[in-house]
């Protein structure tokens, strides 16, 4: 382990260097955002500006093959997102671009 | 279910008073055509759209600094 990177004691800590940035975040119901994140509390409450949401929708294909996804997506200026529907929170880099 | 409306207050438990409420998608939802203020739990409330204008995002992030 890296010893310089003992500022760091509790989760918390890892989101906290990621304030102004630009984050990815996972959501419950097959949702994801990124946005840059302004503020986070206890609760993973959140708030981002300029944000693009990506919705999954899975249509149930018969035959017990995987069923094929589409994505929608929506922007917004500025977003509250409740902490309860929050999975996971990580930092966003533009290369890592999904393609499918 | 999305709805848009001028928020009258909020507590701490992120419960929410909306006055004139304009459901997103009223065919799907035409029961809720009834009211147009409404008191709504804060558990149910997946997440709040704001004008960025509003927000004072260097206030925010010096708040969530601090603790």
């Amino acid at each position: 382990m890296d010893p310089s990177s003992s500022g760091i004691q509790e989760p918390f800590d890892l989101i906290r260097l990621s304030l102004s940035e630009r984050v990815f975040v996972k959501l419950r119901g097959d949702r994801e955002l990124t946005g840059v994140l302004h503020a986070y509390d206890g609760h993973m409450n959140l708030i981002l500006s300029d944000v693009e949401e990506t919705i999954m929708i899975v249509d149930p294909i018969e035959g017990g093959m995987d069923g094929h996804g589409t994505r929608q997506s929506k922007k917004m200026e500025m977003l509250f997102v409740r902490g309860d529907g929050v999975i996971l929170v990580c930092e966003f880099y533009r290369q890592l671009l999904t393609s499918n | 279910l999305s709805i848009t409306g001028v928020l009258k207050s909020v507590n701490q438990f992120l419960n929410i008073r909306l006055d004139l409420i304009n459901v997103l998608d009223e065919s799907r939802h035409p029961h809720m055509m009834m009211v147009k203020n409404w008191f709504i739990r804060g558990s149910v409330v997946r997440r709040v759209q704001l004008l960025a204008e509003h927000v004072d995002t260097q206030l925010q992030e010096d708040a969530t600094r601090r603790g």
